[in-house]
């Protein structure tokens, strides 16, 4: 049956061709209901409407970095923490830039994030350490080290050497907690600025001193909580400001580990055999400083946080991070009383740190009580909970908002069906990056540190290093002014609160703030 | 055109008939792509199983690639749409449409010892919904009685 006519085909055959233009027009009609329905029965949509949802990420700051004079910073402590504070600052040794550069983690430092800052002093009692301070300081991320090399580093042998050197602007301190309260009530008083590590305090009576010597000075003070930079915390500290809780009478702070990692206990390597450093290569009277004279010990030296020699265990390491974060959220302050108990059950071997630890802080001025519960014998996730009587918000480095169900605020989204108590009604992913980087991190303990949000969060469709942002707002302080976020009056708190519950936990006491005599008192 | 016998028009009816539902279904997933622009492949791709999921996961670590991988995956799946429903270029357009379905198989095959994220309907070993639409392609396009009832018929090579 041929058709073809000398003209082409015939038009019955042509209208054949053109079968599909009915399916596609099948497909439009359906598209358009579809859409339409969609539009009218979109719960997402009438959520964010009904909650004003549209808005609320238009509180995150975006990352801007303001050029100015160089800062010339001196580094006290070259261990773990030295290494992430100097790559936070923009220095790392040669081959393991090479290696990080690949994972796509420092793009946004290396593109946006430079600090105009050179690290012109190391000093470490152990000579490996302050080895690796100055391969770092020597290579800076932003011109491969020709930068680094016009700012020479100098290695000191005492932290007084360094922090009275003119060449040196402003200190940071990264050494075991027992030296932090001195080297920052020296450094202040040798007019430097000081950036410290948590904790500030080891002992009661150094909070007093230390809160004393920066409130005497004109000199910039900021405490290594790098927290309150994430995005999920400014989201957070806005839900409070909506007052999408209600009324809040407990606070819940956790801390879930499981290596002896987590536990501290890093004296040996991944083969079981010692880590190097000895009596030869450590000065380990400058280590122990005012801590009682003991022999070397190379347990003692990198497993210190154990040590109530040399540390407030958990309080200082972790618990400060979890009050940190919580007291900015809601400006709770000193608690009236505090106790604490727990025990070493499995990593019984050394030290003093329990390795299931349980304190209460009561606020009854302020009609709220927090807790903080860790355990280094189980990883089972539990978060860091602000607990309303309309809604519980989870905050770390992610956010989320799960209403309840006797809510009286939410009663009308409750009764629609458009929320349900027990699921989020909001929620904060960590930033996509951030998400797959986090897949990424070696350890266990890396981990933790990520979902308490104190690693990385995307601001800007860029993932920062938390610790950067925290040190630029240090240095933008020291350049144009201001007040860093975690300033003396946030550590004093905090080191009230650390002091109370350390020695709640040794004493085996109760411990009560007098606020007229600003001294702990124990019952 | 041929005179067909009664069987032939019958299978003919019926592969076009596939014809316009997998281009339905392919066009339809499209422009839903396109709709939405909050879309991206990244939650399929952080499921991946099996040998592209190092692939996958270097797609998803590179926005800039992620980015490329959603809208050749967008636009293909609207043009391969397109030329299913249209009958155009119906032989290039099933084959791509089947090597496409082949490649989201590959990145998530129902094997034993493949744990598969998130809710799946109903049950599969070997074979899935996604093979089975894969080999129906292939079928559409090595069957010449396919590009009936479609703008293929105006080009020189139509002799079904």
């Amino acid at each position: 049956m041929t058709s073809k006519k000398s003209s082409g085909i015939d038009r019955r055959d042509m209208l054949k061709t053109l079968a599909g233009i009915p399916v596609l027009g099948a497909l439009g009609i359906q598209i358009f209901r579809k859409t339409s329905y969609d539009d009218k029965h979109n719960i997402q949509q009438e959520i964010i409407r009904e909650l004003g949802l549209e808005d609320l990420m238009s509180v995150i700051r975006p990352v801007r970095h303001r050029e100015g004079d160089l800062i010339r910073v001196g580094i006290a402590g070259f261990g773990v923490r030295g290494e992430q504070l100097a790559k936070a600052l923009g220095f790392m040794e040669k081959s393991s830039f090479n290696q990080t550069v690949g994972d796509g983690s420092l793009n946004a430092q290396i593109k946006d994030g430079n600090l105009h800052v050179a690290i012109t002093g190391i000093c470490d009692v152990f000579d490996l350490h302050a080895e690796k301070g100055m391969a770092a300081a020597a290579h800076d991320i932003h011109t491969g080290g020709t930068f680094a090399s016009e700012h020479p580093v100098k290695r000191y042998r005492h932290y007084h050497e360094m922090i009275s050197d003119p060449n040196i602007d402003a200190i940071i301190i990264a050494t075991p907690d027992h030296h932090h309260a001195q080297m920052t009530i020296d450094a202040i008083q040798a007019g430097k600025h000081v950036y410290c590590e948590k904790s500030l305090i080891h002992r009661e009576e150094e909070i007093y001193a230390a809160y004393d010597a920066v409130k005497n000075s004109e000199l910039v003070f900021q405490q290594g909580h790098q927290y309150p930079q994430t995005a999920a915390f400014q989201v957070a500290k806005e839900i409070l400001n909506r007052r999408w809780l209600g009324k809040v009478s407990h606070v819940e702070t956790t801390t879930n580990r499981n290596s002896p990692h987590g536990a501290w206990i890093r004296h040996l390597d991944d083969n079981g055999n010692p880590r190097p450093g000895d009596a030869q290569s450590i000065d380990w009277k400058q280590w122990l400083g005012k801590a009682p004279e003991v022999p070397f010990s190379i347990r003692r030296y990198y497993s210190w946080a154990r040590y109530f020699d040399y540390d407030t265990i958990l309080f200082g390491q972790l618990f400060s991070h979890e009050y940190d974060a919580v007291n900015q959220l809601l400006n709770m302050g000193i608690p009236e009383t505090v106790y604490s108990s727990g025990g070493q059950y499995t990593y019984t071997e050394f030290g003093d740190m329990p390795d299931v630890l349980h304190t209460t802080f009561e606020y009854p001025h302020k009609g709220l009580t927090l807790t903080y519960s860790a355990n280094l014998t189980s990883s089972r996730a539990r978060g860091r909970t602000i607990y309303g009587q309309d809604a519980a918000m989870t905050v770390g480095g992610a956010l989320s908002v799960v209403p309840d169900g006797d809510s009286k605020l939410f009663a009308d989204l409750l009764e629609k069906g458009l929320i349900e108590p027990g699921s989020p009604m909001m929620e904060m992913l960590q930033g996509s990056r951030s998400a797959s980087a986090v897949d990424a991190v070696t350890t266990a303990t890396s981990q933790y540190y990520a979902t308490r949000g104190l690693t990385s969060t995307s601001i800007g469709g860029q993932d920062w290093d938390v610790t950067h942002l925290h040190l630029k707002e240090w240095l933008d302080c020291i350049r144009f002014g201001g007040t860093p976020s975690s300033d003396i009056e946030k550590s004093f708190d905090e080191g009230v609160v650390i002091a109370m519950a350390d020695i709640s936990y040794r004493e085996k006491c109760r411990t009560r703030w007098n606020p007229d005599a600003r001294r702990i008192e124990r019952i | 055109m041929q005179t067909l016998t009664k069987d032939l028009r019958w299978q003919r009816g019926v592969l076009v008939a596939l014809r316009f539902i997998i281009g339905w279904h392919f066009l339809y997933e499209g422009l839903h792509k396109l709709i939405h622009p909050e879309w991206s492949a990244m939650g399929f791709l952080a499921n991946a199983q099996w040998i592209f999921s190092g692939m996958a996961e270097w797609i998803i670590s590179n926005p800039g690639v992620l980015q490329v991988v959603d809208a050749l995956n967008t636009w293909g799946l609207i043009l391969i749409g397109l030329g299913l429903i249209l009958g155009l270029f119906t032989r290039v357009a099933s084959l791509a449409g089947c090597a496409l379905l082949l490649l989201y198989y590959l990145f998530n095959p129902p094997f034993i010892g493949l744990e598969l994220a998130g809710p799946v309907e109903g049950n599969y070993l070997m074979v899935n919904k996604t093979l089975i639409e894969a080999v129906t392609l292939l079928y559409i396009a090595v069957t010449p009685l396919s590009r009936y009832l479609g703008l293929d018929m105006l080009r020189p090579t139509y002799n079904a």
